[in-house]
């Protein structure tokens, strides 16, 4: 026996190793568990590493964009000494911008407005290999994480964690294969099975093909799976088509449109009503321009009636009726300027349809 | 043409196993892993990159071992498996199957023939993707579709990694 091992010593080890692993796998597979153990040692060694090359990275980032942000400042200020109104109505804008840019600060302020309960967390590696849709986040059962519990980011539902290490998580995000969540559209309030694809899509399954479902339509979680609670976005409908058995409804994923770097994992849920309008792109209602008509005693206020919608331009109409009323002509020599102080007559103005009830008759 | 027809011809030569050390065993498969887990946040192309497998080709070339490149395979594998979220020993498995069939070649072939790690590196990383294929449909009943066409050119171009990396690997041991 010896002999035989000891002459096909390499085959016997690669038999002992397949077979080792396919033991593993079975078990994996039949009892549906994993062996944690084991996942936890290669989460645990990595995630020290993961951090430090995301702190590096993410510092090295923020010195540069601080650079360039003072470049730009520096550039605001010799602007301010030119045209000072100008630049700080800029530099209010900028402000404004700079603010909402701030993702991680978004995600704080919406982390401070909802009502759940939630742990922010922060990408730091993704799945290896080419086949899988998860990635690895820096927060896990030593922040409360648990296995099963959704993630989400300001945009809508990212995934859920599916292994919860005590340093780090893996989130299996909506785009996998493996991920299913129950949704609900906004307008028609159609039901179905959210799905990923595998590719940067998702799908909506269990659809029939009877029901009315619109390109644009925003779907949102329904709250049923006990995964994510009701109305958190998933996204929008991009295409609809009658299937053999079920509509195929493709979605693009509000949660993951402006990249995947900070996230929220709920630890708490908090069911909302689906909204009447949706979330993003809302119309801005404008107040239409003040009435024309101004005080009629004062003659110069027809020159509101003539198109001219700025103070500016009324200054304009203003300083052509003096001078065509005192014959004056801009701009020629030796003629001075006309006196503004005199008020021109008052403008024909035009003529109700009806004349006034109590006006005397001749 | 030269250097692969020299690669084929030339007896295996004991003499010229590497012994690596240790920390570069240790520190390269992580650092390979790492690779596949960070890089591709942020250079999504590079996803394409399996810097473990070129790494367990790399070592099981070298040390012309087969139960080395057995052992190092199921390794690297194993940590693959771990920090994703498929049953663990699908990754392993298939390394496991290249690592032993990378040193089963290095004892018939030089392995330092940038020719042959081209063709090498080539055919195991097509090897190891139509393994795992075929692993995931048959134990785990997993639809997952097999693309030749794209597994081919992908299969070049981690060739086409493999030839430069394996030089800069070469700068890390220390050959008896």
């Amino acid at each position: 026996m010896d002999l035989i091992l000891n002459r096909y010593r390499n085959l016997t080890a690669l038999v002992a190793a397949i077979l080792v692993q396919l033991v593993l796998l079975a078990y994996q597979v039949k009892s549906n568990q994993e062996v944690r153990l084991i996942r936890v040692w290669a989460v645990t060694a990595v995630t020290p590493l993961a951090r430090l090359l995301e702190g590096g990275r993410s510092g090295t980032v923020n010195f540069f964009k601080d650079y360039f942000v003072l470049l730009d400042v520096r550039e605001q200020n010799k602007r301010l000494q030119s045209d000072l109104n100008r630049v700080q109505i800029e530099n209010q804008v900028l402000r404004s911008k700079l603010d909402t840019a701030e993702a991680g600060k978004a995600l704080s302020v919406f982390q401070e407005q909802t009502p759940m309960k939630t742990v922010a967390a922060r990408v730091i590696g993704d799945s290896p290999g080419s086949n899988g849709r998860v990635v690895l986040i820096d927060r896990g059962t030593g922040s409360g994480i648990q296995s099963g519990m959704a993630v989400i980011t300001p945009d809508g539902i990212v995934g859920k964690i599916v292994s919860a290490y005590p340093t780090a998580s893996t989130l299996l995000l909506i785009t996998d294969p493996a991920f299913a969540a129950g949704v609900l559209s906004q307008q028609n309030r159609v039901h179905g099975t959210l799905k990923g694809t595998g590719n940067s899509g998702v799908i909506v399954d269990y659809v029939q093909n009877e029901q009315n479902v619109e390109i644009g339509e925003w779907f949102y979680t329904a709250g049923d799976d006990r995964i994510f609670p009701k109305g958190l976005p998933a996204g929008t409908v991009t295409s609809v088509r009658p299937g053999r058995t079920a509509k195929e409804i493709t979605l693009s994923p509000s949660g993951l449109q402006n990249g995947l770097e900070d996230v929220l994992v709920i630890l708490q849920g908090d069911h909302k009503p689906i909204p009447d309008l949706p979330p993003p792109n809302q119309s801005v209602h404008l107040q239409p321009l003040p009435p024309a008509d101004g005080d009629p005693s004062d003659p110069l206020s027809a020159t509101r009636t003539t198109g001219a919608e700025t103070d500016l331009d009324r200054e304009v109409e203003r300083t052509k009726r003096i001078g065509e009323d005192q014959k004056h002509v801009f701009g020629e020599r030796g003629r001075g300027a006309p006196d503004f102080n005199k008020v021109p007559e008052p403008a024909a103005r035009p003529m109700p349809a009806t004349p006034p009830v109590n006006q005397p008759r001749p | 043409m030269s250097d692969l027809s020299a690669g084929f011809s030339e007896p295996p030569r004991r003499s010229k196993v590497a012994k690596s050390r240790w920390i570069t065993i240790i520190g390269v498969p992580l650092a390979a892993i790492l690779f596949q887990v960070y890089v591709p946040r942020f250079f999504t192309y590079l996803a394409y990159l399996e810097m473990p497998l070129l790494v367990t080709v790399y070592y099981s070339l070298r040390r012309r071992s087969p139960p080395f490149g057995v052992v190092f395979g199921m390794c690297i594998g194993l940590a693959q498996d771990s920090l994703s979220n498929h049953p663990l020993g699908m990754f392993g498995i298939v390394k496991t199957l290249v690592g032993y069939f990378a040193a089963s070649v290095s004892q018939r072939f030089e392995g330092s023939s940038d020719l042959l790690r081209l063709v090498l590196a080539f055919f195991f990383f097509f090897f190891h993707q139509f393994f795992y294929w075929v692993l995931a449909r048959a134990l785990l009943g997993q639809a997952v579709s097999f693309e030749p066409v794209q597994t081919l050119v992908l299969a070049v171009l981690n060739a086409a990694v493999a030839v430069p990396l394996f030089r800069i690997l070469d700068k890390l041991d220390v050959t008896d």
